[in-house]
């Protein structure tokens, strides 16, 4: 029996015959990139087309992660958390700093708070361009929008690599501010790709959003109800898209983001066609408030003066630091026995939470659709296995 | 009072229903990647493939691979390095291995017997330069390093991870160049301050041997 106690009526099959045992067709999607969002395996079982069951499986990618960072040092754990997420970076980072200080109580420095803010925006930035891109990969669109996306999102990428030193393995974060300072001329390049950027977005909307063929798959296509995302602990854009005003930057602003101007787009279904159409709304106004950080952007130090970097610890305690990333509320969970290395160290990872729906939201729909799905979760498996 | 927020229907231009003129954001989209398409032939900023091993992007200064030891002078005698193990204990991957160098009493000579780096290992974090507290250990700017020997071909030691004060000058001018000052004037200082140490024990002989002298003097005139 199909029982999918979420689907709407309108997109429920209207009569579900009993289904015959031997006539289910038993599928394992993946864990081949099932589509291009790394090692993660579904196995799908299904009644002609339509999917019966759905159960996720993975940790192809565990590293380990956790229990790693129990046995290095604070600081020795901020380049593996540039490995969670590989696509963004610079929030795990921020995300981790934003834990260690609120353990220890270190200030940080004006500049290296709005630092912290261009850096996070434009990887929010990369994050959402490259989700359009895999997004239509997904939908068969094969290459044309993604290299467009990674053509922009190599720009970025660039700065990122004058600023951290690497394009992506950036490490940047420091407890108390940034690792360096701005390098000469630097706020000005991203300045001229602030202002740039709206233009290539106009671009790839006329690209895909008119698109007939991308309406009729996504539209309708993977909806929860509201009361079923929460519930299920969503966040992020996937739970915006359904229409509920939450964005850790406003419901409880970290760093200096009480500072700007922005508004939270909503979506209004929570359908596949919402999820992507959010990304290009929160993209309009990360790049308002990009431009204006980079015109606050003041002068001072970019790390506090006070913060040790060699045989640093933390004093006994725990703490809980969240951060609205790209894909949702990262947080990190440290307890500290005042030793050099945490005692423990937990992750919530905004993929691995927004997975946890993935078969409600599949049931009763083509094996088609289960593909766009899961790339409209924009899952990293770096961050699902950890 | 804020403006409302932006809701995704909103600012869709086809109705939801879709199908309505059928083609029209087809052929919209694929206008775009004809511009593309001719753009790409004429405009230099539209041609962003680099053709590798022929020609190179330049890498930014910033820009970190894996590390090396640096020496003074003109051999590996100068190398700064002094086997403290900082770098070995903060290393994420605990890739560094270091044996201090002792001498036949056990006494410690203050600088690496072994020093090595396994460099599949190494994920060119850069920790090992930060936690430096002697500028002995920087981050290169080398990434065509691949090798067909599986066994030992990455394992770099002492020998093959040195490289001159003048190499370190070259890939990043701006920071050996604040290190270089920073250095000499901390050996200024310590010369200042050894030479003030032999001055002041200079005068304290003196001051004892005029003491002595006029001890003696007092001696033989009472």
């Amino acid at each position: 029996m199909i029982s999918n106690p979420f689907m709407s009526p309108a997109a429920a099959p209207a009569s579900v015959p009993e289904l015959d045992e031997d006539q289910l067709l038993h599928v394992s999607l993946g864990p081949q990139h099932p589509s291009t969002h790394g090692v993660f395996r579904m196995n799908v079982v299904l009644d002609g087309e339509t999917v019966v069951s759905l159960k996720p499986v993975f940790g192809y990618l565990h590293r380990n992660h956790e229990k790693i960072a129990e046995g290095v040092t604070f600081l020795s754990s901020m380049p593996f958390t540039d490995r969670l997420d590989y696509i963004c970076p610079l929030t795990n980072n921020w995300a981790y700093a934003q834990a260690v200080e609120k353990l220890a109580g270190i200030e940080v420095p004006e500049r290296a708070e709005y630092m912290r803010v261009i850096t996070a925006e434009l990887t929010r930035l990369i994050n959402h361009t490259a989700f359009v891109g895999f997004f239509l990969g997904d939908m068969g669109a094969w290459g044309t929008a993604l290299m467009y996306a990674f053509r922009e999102r190599e720009k970025i990428l660039d700065l990122f690599e004058e600023l951290t030193g690497a394009r992506m393995m950036s490490n940047f974060m420091r407890f108390g501010g940034c690792r360096n300072d701005l390098p000469a001329g630097w706020a000005a390049k991203a300045s001229t790709l602030v202002n740039e950027f709206p233009r290539f977005l106009d671009e790839l909307e006329n690209l895909i959003i008119g698109n007939e063929v991308l309406i009729a798959r996504t539209q309708n296509v993977g909806a929860l109800p509201k009361e079923a995302l929460i519930n299920g602990g969503i966040t992020g854009p996937m739970l915006r898209a359904a229409g509920v005003a939450y964005d850790i930057r406003k419901a409880e602003p970290y760093g200096i983001y009480d500072r700007f101007k922005f508004r939270i787009p909503l979506g209004t279904t929570g359908d596949c066609y919402d999820r992507m159409m959010i990304r290009f709304l929160e993209l309009r106004e990360s790049l308002a408030i990009l431009r204006q950080a980079l015109d606050q952007l003041p002068e001072g130090q970019f790390i506090n003066p006070k913060s040790k970097i060699r045989n640093f610890k933390a004093p006994v305690g725990e703490a809980y630091a969240r951060i609205e990333g790209p894909k949702g509320e990262l947080g990190f969970y440290l307890i500290s026995d005042g030793s050099t290395n945490p005692f423990r160290y937990r992750i919530r990872p905004p993929s691995f939470i927004n997975l946890t729906l993935l078969e409600d939201m599949c049931l009763g729909l083509d094996l088609a659709d289960v593909v766009i799905i899961l790339g409209s979760v924009d899952i990293v498996l770096g961050e699902v296995d950890r | 009072m804020e403006s409302p927020a932006p809701t995704t229907r909103a600012s869709s231009p086809p109705p939801a229903a879709g199908w309505s003129l059928p083609g029209i954001g087809l052929l919209k989209g694929m206008a775009v990647t004809a511009v593309n398409m001719i753009q790409s032939y004429y405009r230099k900023d539209r041609m962003t493939t680099v053709q590798y091993p022929e020609e190179r992007a330049p890498i930014s200064p910033n820009f970190r691979n894996f590390p090396f030891l640096v020496y003074d002078g003109d051999n590996m005698a100068g190398l700064r390095c002094t086997a403290c193990s900082i770098c070995e204990k903060e290393c994420p991957p605990q890739c560094i291995y270091i044996v201090l160098d002792r001498d036949e009493n056990g006494k410690s000579l203050k600088r690496p017997k072994v020093f090595d780096i396994d460099v599949s290992v190494c994920m060119n974090c850069g920790i090992c330069a930060e936690v430096c507290p002697f500028d002995s250990i920087y981050m290169d700017g080398q990434y065509e390093l691949a090798t067909g020997d599986r066994f030992g071909g990455l394992l770099f030691n002492k020998e093959t991870l040195a490289r001159s004060t003048d190499y370190h000058a070259q890939l990043r001018p701006l920071e050996a160049a604040e290190v270089a000052a920073r250095r000499k004037a901390e050996e200024e200082k310590k010369l200042a301050a050894q030479a003030a140490k032999v001055a002041k024990a200079k005068l304290e002989k003196e001051q004892k041997e005029l003491k002595a002298k006029e001890e003696q003097e007092k001696g033989t005139g009472a």
